[in-house]
């Protein structure tokens, strides 16, 4: 459907990265974002709190990030879209109800501006620390979508990307932003909101007699209701059947637990996206996403201006991980060149994929700034040598 | 199952779901009595049960929501509060109460319980008080009195227990009682209560834990425990609520403590936009169209 | 003629004694029958007393048993139903 004119800021704008997430997240349809104040991610829900109430719909400060992240979901039981938005350390708050998104199949949106880390870190400078907690940070299996923007434009169209991806899949969408897309400004396009497509709630049409919370109709995720409709609906972190009562057996967790990462790598096709540039005779790919994509780009144009044969693979989906892709280069490049503002964390996931057959070579960083382009230069030439 | 002679139902019946009785709740438990006057309350204060939401969180109490013919949502640890919020803020029409133990909404729920007193949401807070953390087996809880023995304290508390009434009247709560599942046709009448009024009401159910709680501390059990509380009882309407904590032994004031009246959080939220942006506050209610298309 | 009848939904009772205490005529006591987990359920000894006041309802944690009242032209046979 078409994006809802009250919440879409139609023009050319001059904003950073936080404040062309909060417009995506208006155009997008949210209407209720729950947050907690944490460097550099406050602007988004500040522009919300301002912008909201002129659009329609509400936001509240909450008492923490624990609140903060379970409240955005009630919202969405309510019936709204919700997300909320917050960076390192309180996104490890939020990690126990990201599990409940997951678990309940709750559409929403978290927003992490990463920053330096561990603990209270840089709290002014980026990083990119977060992005195995962002898969793998609550407990249990479960399945997410995160995608990684590299500008304030991308901010602006890949949150309404991540919403459409929560709603399509009902499940808790992470976009992991970094401080320097956060805080940098930059030309944002605003089309208007009949040429902004937006995906809406999987709600039921069934009578309340037919309808069950959890059952599936052979595709993998089930519809929805809000509470106030008449269905008497049953949600519930414990694992649970189509009725969404509880049911603690091994065969009802293998049934659910399953179809929870299914619903997700069924479709991974659909789901990750990536930038591909000059891959047909590349030796060397670099891989990289968010801020560091953008310092990769010098290096790889001067790379092939030295006449060495690299490509490049910017991931916007970073989880799940396109395994695919890396299987298809790494049949016909030498090696993989992963520069991160961490020391080493999707480079695991382009080495596992490319099960050896072509090198990986990590340009790690400890965060609190972003790479000299030389860095990544020297890591191309080394391995375009080997 | 039911195998039905006669042709009487009980009241309670349309209320639960029937499919998932029997509960898992222990012989003498006094959850299953609380329940019954809340299902009392909600029918003569012909509320609305479309639009009703029950929300809970983790232990016995929370179990709640689970046999509630209601839309109910059983979330984390601590936190229906904070989820009980978001629905009413994205639903303003809906009706929510959150049905939880002592130990989920002033342990690790307590920030959210006083936060949400103090901004006065419009919920309605059922608090079962057992003294215990029964679920997991009867670890001590802020509400344990002193010198009762736990599995966490085997050699008996020593912490001062918290006075949720008072912590609540401290916190702004617009209307606080305490009656023991003894008394169930006044706690009937105060969860009506509190569903006629705008705010943050919290009622305060004491409860036996037969199991664990007494049990361990030698106190028989669930019918020995009720013939306790009604003659421990006694009914203090308006009594300051400093005066109401309870001991290992002693006294159990119970009646309404707190009944007055302030704005609520969207009252107030919508009257500090009005005044600020006049026509331009375009209102907090969520358009569905705008989500479900 | 009792103004009231009980329903006892034998399969839910624990036999907690809640009913047969706080019945405010005493007309129940706990059968020695067995429900199939074991418990004693109640039952009505004195079903002249019962006035339908549905306090036993209302205390039962286990939502095993009910208080009605009986229509006041029927005379019940038995003022008592077993589930």
């Amino acid at each position: 459907m078409k994006a809802d004119p009250h919440g879409v800021l139609t023009g050319t704008h001059f904003m950073d990265g936080d404040h062309a997430c909060c417009e995506g997240a208006l155009a997008a349809g949210a209407r209720f974002a729950a947050g907690y104040p944490i460097t550099p991610s406050t602007e988004v829900v500040e522009r919300f709190a301002a912008r909201v109430p002129t659009v329609g719909g509400s936001f509240i400060q909450m008492e923490d990030e624990l609140a903060a992240s379970i409240t955005l979901q009630g919202a969405v039981w309510g019936g709204a879209k919700a997300f909320t938005v917050t960076s390192g350390p309180g996104f490890s708050l939020m990690m126990e109800h990201i599990g409940y998104a997951a678990m309940t199949e709750t559409p929403c949106v978290f927003v992490d501006v990463q920053r330096g880390g561990p603990s209270t870190g840089l709290p002014t400078l980026p990083a990119q620390a977060d992005m195995m907690q962002a898969r793998w940070g609550s407990h249990g299996d479960y399945e997410i979508i995160a995608l990684c923007p590299n500008s304030p434009q991308e901010c602006f169209d890949l949150t309404i990307k991540a919403f459409n991806f929560a709603e399509e899949f009902r499940v808790p969408v992470m976009f992991m932003m970094d401080e320097v897309v956060g805080h940098m400004t930059e030309k944002v396009v605003i089309p208007p909101a009949d040429q902004i497509e937006v995906t809406p709630r999987k709600h039921t049409h069934k009578s309340i007699e037919d309808y069950l919370p959890y059952g599936t109709n052979g595709d993998l995720v089930p519809e929805m209701a809000h509470a106030g409709e008449g269905y008497k609906f049953h949600v519930t972190g414990l694992t649970h059947d189509e009725r969404g009562y509880p049911n603690m057996t091994p065969q009802t967790q293998d049934k659910l637990v399953r179809r929870l990462q299914n619903k997700i790598l069924s479709a991974v096709d659909r789901i990750c996206l990536f930038e591909e540039d000059r891959l047909d005779d590349a030796d060397v790919v670099v891989v990289s996403y968010g801020i560091t994509s953008r310092v990769a780009q010098r290096a790889i144009d001067a790379g092939r201006a030295r006449g060495l044969r690299v490509g490049k693979l910017r991931l916007i989906t970073a989880w799940p991980f396109p395994d695919k892709k890396i299987v298809e280069l790494a049949a016909h490049v030498k090696a993989f060149v992963v520069p991160e503002l961490n020391l080493g964390q999707m480079v695991r996931e382009v080495q596992r994929a490319a099960a050896g057959k072509a090198k990986t070579f990590a340009v790690s960083h400890a965060g609190g700034g972003v790479h000299n382009p030389d860095e990544i230069l020297n890591a191309i030439v080394e391995a375009s040598r080997c | 199952m039911l195998n039905v002679l006669d042709e009487t139902v009980n009241p309670i019946e349309p209320f639960l779901r029937s499919d998932r009785m029997p509960h898992i709740w222990c012989p003498g438990c006094g959850i299953g009595t609380t329940v019954n006057s809340f299902v009392r309350a909600l029918i003569e204060s012909k509320v609305d049960l479309q639009s009703l939401a029950l929300v809970s969180g983790i232990g016995c109490t929370g179990r709640v929501a689970g046999y509630m013919k209601l839309d109910s949502f059983h979330t984390t640890h601590g936190r229906a509060i904070p989820f009980a919020t978001g629905l009413k803020l994205a639903n303003p029409k809906l009706n929510v109460v959150v049905y939880s133990g002592d130990g989920d909404l002033s342990a690790i729920g307590g920030n959210h319980l006083i936060h949400a007193a103090r901004r006065n949401i419009d919920l309605k807070v059922i608090c079962v008080n057992n003294l215990i953390y029964a679920m997991t087996g009867g670890q001590t809880a802020p509400t344990t009195p002193g010198h009762a023995t736990t599995s966490t304290n085997p050699y008996g508390t020593f912490e001062p227990a918290f006075n949720l009434p008072h912590l609540l009247d401290a916190a702004g709560a617009v209307y606080v009682a305490r009656w023991t599942t003894f008394h169930v046709r006044q706690l009937s009448r105060s969860i009506s209560e509190a569903f006629a009024k705008k705010g943050f009401s919290f009622i305060e159910i004491i409860s036996p834990c037969p199991t664990l709680y007494q049990r361990r501390n030698k106190m028989g059990d669930g019918l020995d425990t009720m013939k306790y509380y009604k003659e421990k009882s006694k009914v203090k309407h308006g009594a300051p609520t400093g005066e109401v904590g309870l001991t290992l032994n002693g006294e159990i004031a119970v009646g309404k403590f707190v009944d007055r009246d302030r704005p609520d959080y969207q009252t107030m939220m919508r009257a500090q936009y009005v005044e600020t942006l006049g026509d331009r506050y375009l209102g907090d209610e969520v358009e569905t169209e705008c989500v479900c298309g | 003629m009792a103004k009231g009848r009980v329903s006892v939904v034998v399969e839910r009772c624990k036999a907690c004694g809640f009913c047969v205490e706080f019945c405010p005529t005493h007309v129940l006591a706990l059968s020695s029958a067995f429900n199939s987990k074991g418990y004693h359920p109640p039952h009505v000894i004195h079903p002249e007393k019962c006035s339908g006041c549905d306090l036993c309802g209302m205390y039962c944690p286990d939502f095993a048993i009910y208080g009605t009242k009986v229509p006041a032209e029927k005379s019940p046979e038995k003022a008592g139903g077993e589930k």
